[in-house]
C-alpha cells in the first residue's frame, strides 16, 4: 500500500478513520437496538416480536396482561440492561484512562466487593448507614459502600509515590478486606440470609425499576456532558502524565473531577445489580480495538459495547432454559471471559488503521 | 523585547534548585541552547518557565507581559514545553497524537484549520509517513520526534525543548535540528532547546546559556562560551575549541588526566 504523504494525503487519511468510526458506532447502535427488542420480547410468555412492538407503541393495544408484561417486568429489565452496562462501561473506560491501567474498573478496584458488603450489612443486621430508607435499604448501603472504597481510591492517588500499579494493589487490598468482611456477615447470617446475599451478590436485573432507571439516566445525563468537556484534556493524558501537563493540562485536578464523577456511575451500577464482573473490561477493550483512544470516540462507543454486552447477557439469561433466568454475573463471566480472551489473543497485533 | 528572566528561584519541596537565575532578553527567532550537566537545573528552569512549577521569586516577562504567575492553561497557549521523558502505549496515531496537543487550547471540535495544521506540522518534521502509525509501535528517536511535533503544531511564542536530540541518530539530530531552525525562521519563536552534545549546540545556537547547581554561569555566543575554561570545569574534562575547515566549531573533550 503506498501512503500519501502530502499534507492533503494525511487529511483524507483522517478524515476517512474518523468516517469508518462513525461507522462502528453506528453499528454498534444498530446492534443494540436489535439486542434491546429481543430482550423485551423474549420471556416466559411468547409474544412474537409484533406484537411487543405494538404494545410498545400503544400499552392497551393488546389489553392491560400484555401492558404488565412488557412495561412492569420486561422493559425495566431491559433498559436496566443497558443503562448499567453503559454505566460500568463509562466508569471503567475512565478508571483506565486516569489510573493509567487498563485493568481498572469497579471490580478489580474492589467497589464491587465494598458494595456486597454493603449490601449483606443490610440483608444480615437490618442496619442502614443513611436513615429511614425503607425498601431500597439493600440497595443504598450497597451505594455507600461503593462510593466509600472511590473515596478510598481517590485519596490514595493524591498520596505522592502511588504509581498505576499501586492502585491496582490497593485495589486487590480492599477487595480481600470487603470480601473478609463479607465472610463475616454470611457466618452471621441465617440459611435464608445467606441466600439472599449469595442471590445479590451473583448479579440480577429483576430488581429492575423505574425509578432506579430515571435515577441512572440523570446521572448518565449529566456524565456524559461533564466527561466530554473533558475529552482534550482525557486523550492527553493517555500520552503519559509528564506530556499532558507539558501541553497545559491539570492532572491533579482532572483526576479528582473524573474520579468523582466515575464514583458515581460505578458505585449506582453496582447497587443496582449487584456484582457484574467484567463488562467495566471487556467494553472499554472492544472500543479501544475498534476506534483507538480518540476519547471523543472511545468513551461513547465503550458506553454502547458495555450496554450491547449487558444486553447479550440478560437475553442469554432467559433463554438457556425457558422459564429460568440465571443470574447475569455468572452469564457475563462464564460466556464473556473466553470471549474476552480470544479477542485479546486474536486482535493484540493488529492496532489502528 | 521579548523575553526576560530576573531574578528567578525555584524548587520542590524544601529544595531550592534554582536561585537567582537571570537571563537578559531573549529576541524573537533566537536558538537559545542550555548546556549544563545532569541535575543543573535544566529541567527545572523549563518547567518554572512553563508554568508547571511555582516560581519561587523574580519575574518572567514575555513581550513586555509579566508571566511569573500567569496560569498553565493560559501560558501553555504561549509557551510550548516539550519534557525530556516520552513513550506511552496509548492507541493513537501520529496524527492524533499531534492533533491531541492542538486541541488543548483550541477548542472543542476539529476544524479544517486543526486539520491543516497537523498535516502541516507534520510535512516540516518529516513526519508524513508516519501519520497513521500507532504511536506504540515507534522507535524511541520516532517519539521524540512526535513529541517536538507536538510543541510546534501549538505555535507557541516560546519553545522549550528539554533534550530533543538524545534518543535520535545523527542523520535524525541533524535533520530535528535543522526543522527547528527552519520554524525558527518562519515564525520566529523563542527557542530555548537543553543539549547536551556541545557540538550540536555549537552548529545550530545563536547563544549559549551555561549552567550549574542552579545558577547560570556563562552566557554568550557559542563561540565565547564554549573556549571558556569553565565548560571544562563544568563538565569536569579538558576542552579545547577547535574550528573545522567549513569555519563550524567543535568542542575537543577528554577525561582530565
Amino acid at each position: 500500500m503506498t501512503i500519501d504523504v502530502s499534507p492533503a494525503g494525511m487529511r483524507q487519511a483522517y478524515a476517512s478513520q474518523v468516517m469508518r468510526r462513525y461507522v462502528v458506532i453506528s453499528g454498534v447502535t444498530a446492534l443494540l437496538l436489535i439486542s434491546f427488542f429481543l430482550d423485551v420480547s423474549t420471556g416466559p410468555g411468547h409474544y412474537p416480536l409484533s406484537t411487543v412492538l405494538d404494545v410498545f407503541a400503544d400499552p392497551m393495544s393488546h389489553g392491560v396482561r400484555l401492558k404488565v408484561i412488557v412495561w412492569d417486568y420486561r422493559l425495566p429489565v431491559a433498559v436496566t440492561a443497558v443503562l448499567v452496562g453503559a454505566l460500568l462501561a463509562v466508569a471503567g473506560a475512565q478508571m483506565q484512562t486516569i489510573l493509567n491501567n487498563p485493568l481498572a474498573e469497579p471490580f478489580t478496584l474492589g467497589v464491587s466487593a465494598a458494595a456486597s458488603f454493603g449490601a449483606s450489612l443490610a440483608i444480615v443486621l437490618g442496619f442502614s448507614v443513611v436513615p429511614a430508607v425503607g425498601g431500597l435499604l439493600v440497595t443504598t448501603n450497597a451505594f455507600f459502600f461503593a462510593l466509600l472504597t472511590c473515596g478510598f481510591i481517590l485519596l490514595a492517588t493524591r498520596l505522592k509515590g502511588v504509581g498505576s500499579e499501586t492502585m491496582i494493589l490497593f485495589g486487590i487490598a480492599i477487595f480481600f478486606t470487603f470480601s473478609a468482611l463479607l465472610a463475616l456477615m454470611q457466618y452471621m447470617a441465617s440459611e435464608d440470609q445467606i441466600a439472599r446475599i449469595v442471590f445479590w451478590m451473583m448479579g440480577s436485573l429483576s430488581r429492575a425499576s423505574w425509578e432506579k432507571i430515571a435515577l441512572g439516566t440523570l446521572l448518565l445525563s449529566v456524565a456524559i456532558p461533564f466527561s466530554l468537556l473533558r475529552t482534550w484534556p482525557m486523550t492527553a493524558l493517555r500520552m503519559g502524565e509528564a506530556t499532558a501537563e507539558s501541553l497545559g493540562v491539570d492532572v491533579g485536578r482532572l483526576r479528582v473531577e473524573m474520579l468523582i464523577c466515575i464514583s458515581l456511575l460505578a458505585a449506582t451500577a453496582v447497587s443496582f445489580v449487584g456484582t457484574v464482573g467484567f463488562i467495566g473490561l471487556v467494553g472499554p477493550h472492544i472500543a479501544r480495538l475498534l476506534v483507538g483512544e480518540d476519547q471523543r470516540f472511545f468513551v461513547p462507543l465503550s458506553a454502547l459495547v458495555g450496554a450491547l454486552v449487558l444486553s447479550l447477557t440478560s437475553l442469554i439469561s432467559k433463554t438457556i432454559t425457558p422459564g429460568i433466568i440465571y443470574p447475569i454475573g455468572i452469564i457475563t463471566s462464564l460466556i464473556g471471559v473466553p470471549v474476552f480472551i480470544s479477542i485479546i489473543l486474536s486482535t493484540r497485533r493488529e492496532r489502528l488503521s | 523585547m521579548t523575553l526576560s528572566i530576573e531574578h528567578l528561584a525555584a524548587g520542590y519541596g524544601n529544595r531550592l534548585v534554582l536561585s537567582d537565575i537571570s537571563i537578559p532578553t531573549i529576541k524573537d527567532g533566537a536558538f537559545v541552547g542550555l548546556i549544563g550537566p545532569n541535575a543543573s537545573g535544566k529541567s527545572t528552569l523549563f518547567k518554572t518557565l512553563a508554568g508547571l512549577i511555582p516560581a519561587r521569586g523574580g519575574t518572567i516577562h514575555l513581550k513586555d507581559e509579566d508571566i511569573t504567575h500567569m496560569r498553565r492553561r493560559d501560558r501553555s497557549k504561549r509557551v510550548g514545553y516539550m519534557p525530556q521523558a516520552f513513550g506511552c502505549n496509548a492507541l493513537l496515531t501520529v496524527f492524533e497524537s499531534v492533533l491531541l496537543a492542538l486541541k488543548q487550547t483550541t477548542g472543542w471540535r476539529v476544524g479544517s484549520d486543526n486539520l491543516d495544521q497537523v498535516s502541516d506540522t507534520l510535512a516540516a518534521l518529516g513526519l508524513a509517513q508516519l501519520s497513521n502509525r500507532g504511536i506504540g509501535d515507534l522507535s524511541g528517536g520516532q517519539a521524540q520526534m512526535v513529541a517536538v511535533a507536538q510543541t510546534l503544531v501549538r505555535a507557541p511564542e516560546v519553545i522549550l525543548l528539554d533534550e530533543p536530540t538524545s534518543a535520535l541518530d545523527l542523520h535524525h539530530q541533524l535533520s530535528i535540528m535543522t526543522s527547528i531552525k527552519t520554524e525558527v525562521r518562519r515564525h520566529q519563536p523563542v527557542v530555548i532547546a537543553a543539549l547536551h552534545d556541545l557540538n550540536l549546540a555549537a552548529k545550530f545556537c545563536d547563544r549559549l546559556i551555561l549552567l550549574r547547581d542552579g545558577k547560570i554561569l556563562a552566557d554568550g555566543t557559542p563561540e565565547t562560551i564554549l573556549a571558556m575554561s569553565e565548560i571544562g570545569e563544568t563538565y569536569k574534562v579538558e576542552t579545547d575549541l577547535e574550528r573545522t575547515k567549513r569555519g563550524v566549531f567543535y568542542v575537543d573533550a577528554r577525561l582530565s588526566a
